[in-house]
């Protein structure tokens, strides 16, 4: 019994770390070799930036319509309700009011064309990751209506809100790119052989930083997406953090339970004779 | 009773007084302390109790979520959203949900597949399994109905791609699909009439099935890892001789297996809810929207073997169309176990003492499963669709061939008594 079970506890632990993996590499939609990044809910100071980059960036068009100013307030090192009113709600809206975009849905469509999604969950339907790179890789390009374009989500109806701190990028060739190891891994990661195969050849479509065109540093535009996209991680499921420290209880308390269970299991089972 | 107290005596009279109106001790005797199950089960015996125990959680749950879920198309979304947020612990109840729906099929299949291998649907269990197999589609029918509550897109869009298989059924198919979604499309109204079935209808019915189930099970007595019939062999007072009291014997193993189960399942509860896309899919992090198909539209994990062989059909036959005949395979496949208690023909009913060709159309059966399950979460590729056609064709041939099969082999003698 007890050796059936270890198997069965071992092949269930395989089967949950496949699914895991298995299934966190689809959803990109281009082809772009993303770059890694994985958010951090410790980082108290990243999250309160990333709320401060969002209300100043973000909210002028996207709401968080699910979460609350008071959670975000409380839940990010306990910012004192008088200074999150203060400094971070710029819309007149109360502390127990949902995160709402100022501007109207009919401007919206006229402006954009559809009113902009909301943002509470997008880290859940994309990836931390996702949003992180959407942030880094918007480029000039003529032929858009807001005179930009982004690598991860192609053909994007926004302009780039954050032109002003990254500054302009361009699409550049780099002549021949010699193959990166760390690249190769990537698209195998992603099943993109033939970008591997397309590594030696011609290298267009890379980025490429004008020089001075921004307010930011790359390391600090680097780090502003990293803030945006962890805070958004945190806003996709606020509850992580508190959910993770009940488990340990939990499953501290199953463990203890079946250890008593397995003996009082034992001491009745004594009695029963073998064939 | 040698030792006999005051307090002792009161309730062995409040027991009395009830037992005169209402046969509590009887029943408790009948069901559970002479209650006498094999002594030899194995792992496999405990996910019955399992699938209660989920059972039990999903009810309590689905009442508390009912209490704040607000079922109409405008509301549910923001409802569910409502509760992972602002509702007290209701991230948990909500999870604890979504995780066990998941759970209750991998344990409903754990328990099938007990069945399937050591002959448990054989005389004179027939019934016994007929209306386990009505417990398994009202089952499948309430994930189904449930997956379209939280009116995510992929809710919308999975509910869609079902509901619109009414349409393949020829003449009447259109109408019929109309009649069932109460609209012209999938709307709100569909919302509210799958929400009704869902937290009523079959709800009602899968306890009402697993009481006959269990009642069915407790008059033929459980079968056992070696395929006989305990009750052959009897002592002078009347009791199996391989048989123990279900209380407190198995009453104590399945207290173990509850405990572990519920390790297993708090773990993914807490730390890995959305397991990777398999238990809450991504799109469904965003509303319902009508004009936004999902890139990709599979079902929960826990269809996507069905949904294989609906897809495995891929041309049209007899003048019907092939997304006709997709229906006709899936139905088909859900349908065709209910069959086995006919099908199988062999001396023996447990695979332990069956021969080779039962031993490898069972793996078969579990290869075709599993590999059929992992094609119905990828999108359409020549080679997934052919694929698919040739599990298909594995699937059922470990039913289709089973008369013939387990007629033909040789066979292992069964022990007189059983092995423990």
């Amino acid at each position: 019994m007890s050796k059936r079970l270890l198997k069965l506890i071992r092949v269930y632990t395989i089967a949950l770390i496949t699914l895991a993996f298995g299934v966190s590499t689809l959803g990109a939609d281009s082809d772009w070799i993303m770059e890694s990044m994985s958010p951090n809910l410790d980082d108290t100071a990243s999250l309160q930036r990333g709320a401060n980059l969002y209300v100043n960036f973000c909210l002028g068009c996207h709401s968080l319509e699910h979460q609350r100013y008071e959670r975000t307030a409380d839940d990010l090192g306990e910012i004192p309700h008088e200074l999150m009113e203060a400094n971070v709600i710029h819309t007149g809206q109360k502390i127990g009011e949902h995160i709402q975009s100022a501007m109207s849905e009919e401007d919206a469509k006229a402006w954009f064309g559809a009113a902009p999604p909301d943002l509470t969950m997008v880290t859940r339907v994309r990836s931390p990751e996702w949003v992180y790179n959407f942030l880094l890789t918007f480029y000039e390009d003529s032929s858009r209506p807001f005179g930009v374009n982004n690598k991860v989500f192609p053909n994007v109806g926004m302009p780039h809100a954050m032109l002003s701190l990254q500054g302009i990028q361009e699409e550049v060739c780099f002549g021949n790119r010699p193959i990166d190891l760390l690249d190769v891994q990537a698209a195998l990661r992603q099943d993109r052989v033939d970008s591997i195969k397309e590594g030696g050849a011609e290298n267009c479509g890379e980025l490429s930083l004008i020089p001075g065109s921004g307010m930011f540093s790359t390391e600090e535009y680097e780090q502003a997406a990293f803030d945006i996209a962890n805070f958004l991680h945190y806003v996709g499921d606020p509850t992580r953090a508190e959910r993770e420290a009940i488990g340990k209880y939990v499953i501290g308390f199953l463990l203890i339970l079946l250890v008593l269970a397995y003996f009082l299991n034992r001491n009745y089972w004594k009695d029963v004779k073998k064939n | 009773m040698s030792e006999v107290t005051e307090k002792g005596r009161w309730v062995s009279r409040a027991i009395q007084w009830v037992d005169d109106r209402l046969p509590i001790t009887a029943t408790f005797k009948e069901h559970a302390s002479e209650y006498y199950a094999p002594k030899n089960f194995n792992a496999w015996y405990a996910m019955g109790v399992l699938a209660l125990v989920v059972l039990v959680i999903q009810i309590l749950t689905g009442i508390w979520l009912t209490m704040a879920y607000v079922p109409t198309g405008e509301g549910a979304f923001a409802s569910i959203e409502y509760i992972m947020r602002d509702v007290e612990f209701g991230y948990l109840i909500r999870y604890i949900h979504s995780t066990g729906a998941s759970a209750f099929f991998v344990v409903v299949y754990l328990h099938m597949f007990r069945g399937f291998a050591y002959g448990s649907y054989r005389k004179p269990r027939e019934l016994l399994w007929l209306i386990g197999m009505a417990i398994y589609l009202v089952l499948m029918a309430e994930g189904f109905f449930g997956y379209l509550l939280p009116w995510g897109n992929m809710s919308y869009w999975g509910a869609q791609v079902i509901v619109s298989l009414i349409g393949a059924i020829p003449y009447f198919g259109p109408e019929l699909m109309e009649w069932v979604r109460g609209d012209f499309v999938m709307s709100g109204i569909t919302l509210n009439r799958f929400f009704a079935l869902h937290v009523v209808a079959l709800p009602l019915a899968l306890v009402g099935l697993v009481f006959v189930h269990v009642i069915a099970l407790h008059h033929v007595g459980s079968s056992n890892p070696d395929g006989i019939e305990i009750k052959a062999k009897k002592d002078e007072n009347g009791v199996p001789l391989d048989g123990i009291p279900f209380h407190p014997y198995y009453s104590t193993k399945d207290f173990v297996a509850i405990v572990v189960f519920l390790i297993l399942f708090c773990a993914v509860v807490f730390y890995a809810p959305e397991m990777g896309g398999y238990f809450i899919e991504k799109p469904n992090f965003e509303e319902a929207n009508p004009l936004k198909t999902p890139e990709h539209i599979a079902p929960v994990w826990y269809y996507t073997p069905f949904y294989a062989m609906l897809r495995a059909a891929t041309f049209p036959f007899l003048g019907l169309d092939a997304k006709f005949w997709g229906l006709v395979i899936m139905a088909g496949a859900i349908l065709i176990p209910a069959a086995l208690p006919w099908l199988d023909r062999s001396k023996v009913k447990s695979m332990r003492y069956k021969g080779w060709f039962s031993k490898i159309a069972l793996m078969g059966f579990v290869v075709s499963f599993l590999v059929l399950g992992y094609l119905g979460t990828i999108p359409p590729s020549p080679i997934a669709t052919a694929s698919a056609q040739i599990m298909t064709i594995v699937y059922f041939a470990y039913f289709v061939l089973m008369p013939w099969y387990t007629t033909i082999e040789t066979t292992k003698p069964e022990p007189e008594r059983v092995t423990h």
